[in-house]
């Protein structure tokens, strides 16, 4: 009865071969198959845009892709952003704006926002909005986000952030691995 | 105190990282080999009785394992939350119906498979038979005379009942007026909507022997104590774990049904079980709030001074009560604190809980004040337009301006700001100049309004407060315990649990203040009851004034002990002893010091160094359980009305807040807007709606209309701080304060925008539907 299909597909450069059930989705294959859960899944209808990723360089809703469709494509996901243990522009400007809580949709509008400053490197604020109104956050009211990826684009809103003890920190968050994953790591 | 105090700076989150780069851990992550996936088997009906339910079928789906039924519950108790008062009753929630349903969604079986697919396949294909019952949907069909009973056995659908004795001096005060005002309000059922639902992995621990689970909660002791209960287990052998969770809102402030059933399947068959929510569930089948109906009087002086305020509230609470808050967190919140921010001598108030076929209300941020501030901005509109004058002038001549004020309930406000933010919002929105702006507009036919919502935001109350509502289980107290490692780095443990507030981030600052070290030296454990102390929690806008409480509480003790350590190894006295920037050293004379890390490093790995007793651990436990702080805000919001549309438009929102100490700027700033946004929502475009047969209607995103960045406005944010004299820090809550302030500054903007066209707007959502028919329903709006 299960419908099983080989497939390949690169994911932040690196090259996957396995075989797949028909139905499972681009998010499924993702997240269960290759281990990126960095890509979430929030509501599995196409509305919130958690699971945004980039296929073949354009944003599409991993949710409503199925995996097998995405067969001999590029897919990036938010594990591919930094370089070198280094967090990307857009990465970083995403904290210094506060463009984050509880994280959960953030993957998904940093997917959103690398593939619309791909295509649009100077955009206006309302162009941001028009483009971020894709996506879904429920914590932040969305004015970080806007503000960060302004600054991603070399636009200058005045940070969230205090610019003082930023850089101080953030060099200590990104000495060893120890800030990064102890901040998450829950004691499992 | 050092000059260069960590709190009160914007750091940077120490959470970010994880997020931004994949690496957080949410429940969905974690995988373990063996493991079953459960879906449920849910009710299509709103009202019913169960005939039969058959699961033949679904056991022959391939991958499908086991399907647990009402009938393997037997002598399994549900949740059933208690109010220890004589006006409550008690309704028990079943794990799984067997036998009547009471809202769609209810869980009626859980099938476990070895996949997510194969599970839904086999919830699909379990069949059950159900005899359908007429739904009761509404709160006046609840309230009707021969309305049918929603739960068997019960005379009436009201679960609690609160009226305050009559009082002859309200009724006086009503009568001598001059200036009444009356209405009858009402708010929409709405969803906390995190954007992560509901989620849970439960696993035997064999080599431990006890359950395990990782589940999105706020409060994980909370979830130990129903799970022990209903599993009949030690709660020493629970270990629960609140790994990264995605939003909870007062959601995940409340125990699930799902969260217990994963744990009985993972303890009887011994495989890690694992379910998801899906966004249809979490809006279907898990928990709403915020549908009350105000039937609310108040009377006014020749001045326009509060004199007597009247208010039957009714709270439509759904099929069943929220573990452990009851069905009465949001009537008994309604009615305690309905005089808000104002002046006020007599009060009178009935307040219900009245249950219908719907899915359970649990708290949601912001839990009545909402709907309260609404109700009071509207009514001090209304009186302002009878007694002539300006919106901010009467509510400058009702808000409270000595301290402390004790309210006619009994609440006890300290010292706030609230003048002073009304009087920043209105400035800002040059509230002078207004008028004659909105009669231009109106020349050339546009529909633009101003509305201002004062409040005051009751954060950070304790086990004392908390007990006036007389809970089966009272909530109140939290902990913290602080440990310094060898190499002098610290970690914090605390029993509050953030889940996007920062706390990783802010408690750091807090401690970092009191130990005289960097904040990248201090990390932050939270969220599991193996690691952490005993704790409530977080929700209420609680963590940052008590479990920031406990842990400075806890750093001056550890503080301390540094100091007594560090006394033997400079031969001066601990007392004299002062720790900045890393450093030990002796108050007055800089060159005799001690890095913190040395001190560290000879009381755990050079104890010879030390009077014998000396060594050992550098720790601290403390608590705290405060009474309780108001923070204080004032709304502002400029709108325009396409009269066409009936679309609102929001061209301005100014805040002006006070809570406090800010310990993090940007983090309070970032619990503001959030909180606004929340509250747009619910004045302009949430609603969750039934229909006559009690069938959810907005069960997706496309129907419930969460806003977008298109819809929410960039927001201005003052502060003023009036330290809390009460709580460790200085700082208040403000968690909830802009989910509170928004409903009635929209609504009040509106308002004022249709003033003219004597259009009232008592109810919300405002949604485009309503606002056109009013407009076009109305003298001027048919003549234009």
């Amino acid at each position: 009865m299960k419908d099983i299909l080989p497939m390949k597909i690169t994911v932040n450069g690196r090259e996957h071969a396995f075989e797949v059930e028909s139905r499972r989705t681009l998010a499924d294959v993702l997240r269960h198959d290759l281990g990126y859960t960095g890509t979430h899944l929030g509501c599995e209808h196409g509305i919130c845009g958690a699971c945004t990723v980039l296929l073949d360089g354009l944003p599409v809703r991993s949710c409503l892709v199925f995996g097998v469709q995405a067969d001999g494509c590029e897919v990036e996901t938010v594990e591919g952003l930094e370089s070198e243990g280094r967090l990307n522009p857009l990465q970083e400007a995403f904290s210094a704006h506060h463009a984050l809580q509880c994280g959960f949709c953030t993957p998904g509008f940093l997917m959103l926002a690398t593939g619309f400053l791909r295509e649009n490197v100077d955009p206006t604020e309302e162009e941001i909005r028009e483009a971020m109104s894709s996506n879904l956050c429920r914590c932040t009211g969305y004015q970080g986000i806007i503000e960060a990826v302004q600054a991603a684009a070399g636009q200058e809103p005045e940070a969230a952030v205090d610019a003082s003890v930023a850089p101080e920190i953030s060099e200590n968050q990104r000495e060893g691995v120890s800030p990064l994953r102890d901040a998450g790591d829950h004691a499992q | 105190m050092p000059a260069d105090r960590w709190v009160g700076r914007s750091l940077p989150r120490v959470e970010d990282a994880r997020h931004l780069t994949g690496q957080s851990l949410f429940v969905d992550d974690i995988e373990r080999p063996r493991m079953l996936y459960a879906a449920f088997v849910r009710s299509p009906f709103g009202a019913a009785r169960i005939e039969s339910i058959s699961t033949e079928d679904a056991m022959e789906i391939p991958g499908v394992e086991s399907i647990l039924v009402p009938s393997d519950l037997d002598g399994v108790p549900g949740l059933k939350p208690m109010l220890h008062r004589d006006e409550f009753v008690a309704i028990e929630m079943p794990l799984l119906s067997g036998e009547a349903i009471h809202h769609v969604g209810e869980p009626v079986a859980m099938v476990l498979a070895d996949s997510p697919h194969a599970a839904e396949d086999g919830a699909e294909a379990v069949a059950v038979e159900y005899e359908p019952l007429e739904p009761v949907v509404s709160l006046e069909a609840a309230l009707a005379e021969d309305a049918r009973a929603v739960h068997e056995g019960m005379d009436s659908n009201v679960l609690l009942d609160v009226p305050l004795p009559e009082d002859p001096e309200v009724d006086e005060a009503f009568e001598r007026g001059p200036f009444v005002v009356e209405a009858t309000f009402t708010t929409g059922r709405v969803a906390a909507v995190p954007m992560e639902g509901r989620a849970g992995m439960a696993e035997w621990d064999g080599r431990e022997d006890r359950l395990v689970l990782y589940t999105s909660t706020q409060v994980p002791y909370i979830v130990r104590t129903a799970i022990a209960d209903i599993l009949d287990l030690p709660q020493q052998r629970i270990r629960v774990i609140a790994p990264d969770v995605g939003g909870g809102f007062g959601l995940k402030c409340v125990v699930s049904r799902e969260e217990v059933l994963i744990s009985i399947a993972a303890q009887r068959l011994r495989h890690p079980v694992k379910w998801i929510e899906d966004r249809q569930e979490n809006l279907t089948a898990a928990f709403h709030g915020h549908e009350q109906r105000y039937e609310a009087a108040a009377a006014f002086d020749e001045e326009g001074k509060l004199l007597a305020l009247k208010a039957d509230i009714a709270c439509d609470v759904g099929a069943y009560s929220c573990y452990p808050f009851t069905c009465g967190v949001e009537p008994l919140m309604a009615a305690t604190e309905m005089p808000g921010p104002y002046r006020l001598q007599r009060y009178w108030s009935r307040t219900r809980a009245v249950t219908t076929n719907k899915a359970p209300m649990a708290p949601y941020r912001g839990v009545s004040r909402p709907q309260i501030t609404f109700v009071m901005e509207r009514l001090m509109q209304k009186a302002a337009k009878r007694v002539g004058i300006d919106a901010a002038e009467i509510r400058r001549r009702n808000l409270i301006t000595e301290f402390p004020h004790e309210s006619p309930t009994g609440v006890v406000y300290d010292p706030g700001s609230y003048i002073e933010c009304l009087d920043r919002c209105a400035e800002a929105l040059d509230l002078q100049a207004w008028r004659e702006r909105q009669e231009e507009a109106r020349r050339e036919g546009r529909l633009i309004g101003l509305g201002f919502s004062c409040f005051a935001e009751r954060t950070g109350y304790g086990t004392r407060a908390f007990a006036l509502r007389k809970m089966g289980i009272t909530p109140g107290l939290d902990n913290a315990h602080l440990r310094m490692d060898p190499s002098g780095n610290v970690t914090v443990m605390v029993g509050t649990c953030g889940h996007g507030q920062g706390h990783q981030t802010t408690l750091a600052q807090i401690a970092a203040d009191e130990l005289g070290i960097d904040p990248a030296h201090i990390s932050v454990r939270q969220g599991d009851t193996e690691s952490t102390p005993y704790g409530w929690g977080t929700f209420a806008s609680r963590s940052l004034v008590i479990g920031g409480g406990a842990t400075k509480r806890a750093a001056v003790l550890l503080a301390e002990r540094v100091k007594e350590v560090a006394s033997h190894l400079l031969e001066a006295s601990a007392g004299d002893l002062e720790i900045e920037e890393g450093k030990v050293s002796v108050r007055g004379s800089p060159d005799r010091s001690i890095e913190v890390a040395a001190v560290a490093r000879a009381a755990h790995l050079e104890a010879q160094l030390l009077p014998e007793g000396e060594a050992g651990t550098l720790d601290a436990n403390a608590g705290f359980d405060p009474p309780g702080t108001f923070s204080n805000a004032t709304h502002g919001a400029v709108v325009e009305i396409d009269p066409e549309t009936g679309e609102v438009r929001i061209d301005r929102y100014v805040v002006a807040e006070d809570c406090g100490v800010m310990i993090n700027p940007m983090i309070v700033e970032g619990q503001v807007r959030g909180g606004v946004a929340q509250g747009i929502a619910a004045a302009l475009y949430e609603r969750f709606v039934y229909d006559d047969e009690g069938q959810p209607v907005t069960s997706t995103l496309m129907d419930y209309l969460v806003p977008t960045a298109t819809e929410i406005p960039p927001i201005e944010i003052m502060h003023l701080e009036t330290p809390c004299e009460f709580t460790e820090t200085g700082a208040k809550g403000v968690g909830e304060g802009g989910t509170m302030g928004a409903p009635a500054a929209i609504a009040c903007a509106v308002a004022d925008a249709v003033a003219h066209l004597d259009i009232e707007i008592d109810d919300l959502p405002i949604t485009p539907d309503r606002l056109r028919a009013a407009i076009k329903g109305s003298h001027e709006g048919n003549t234009r």
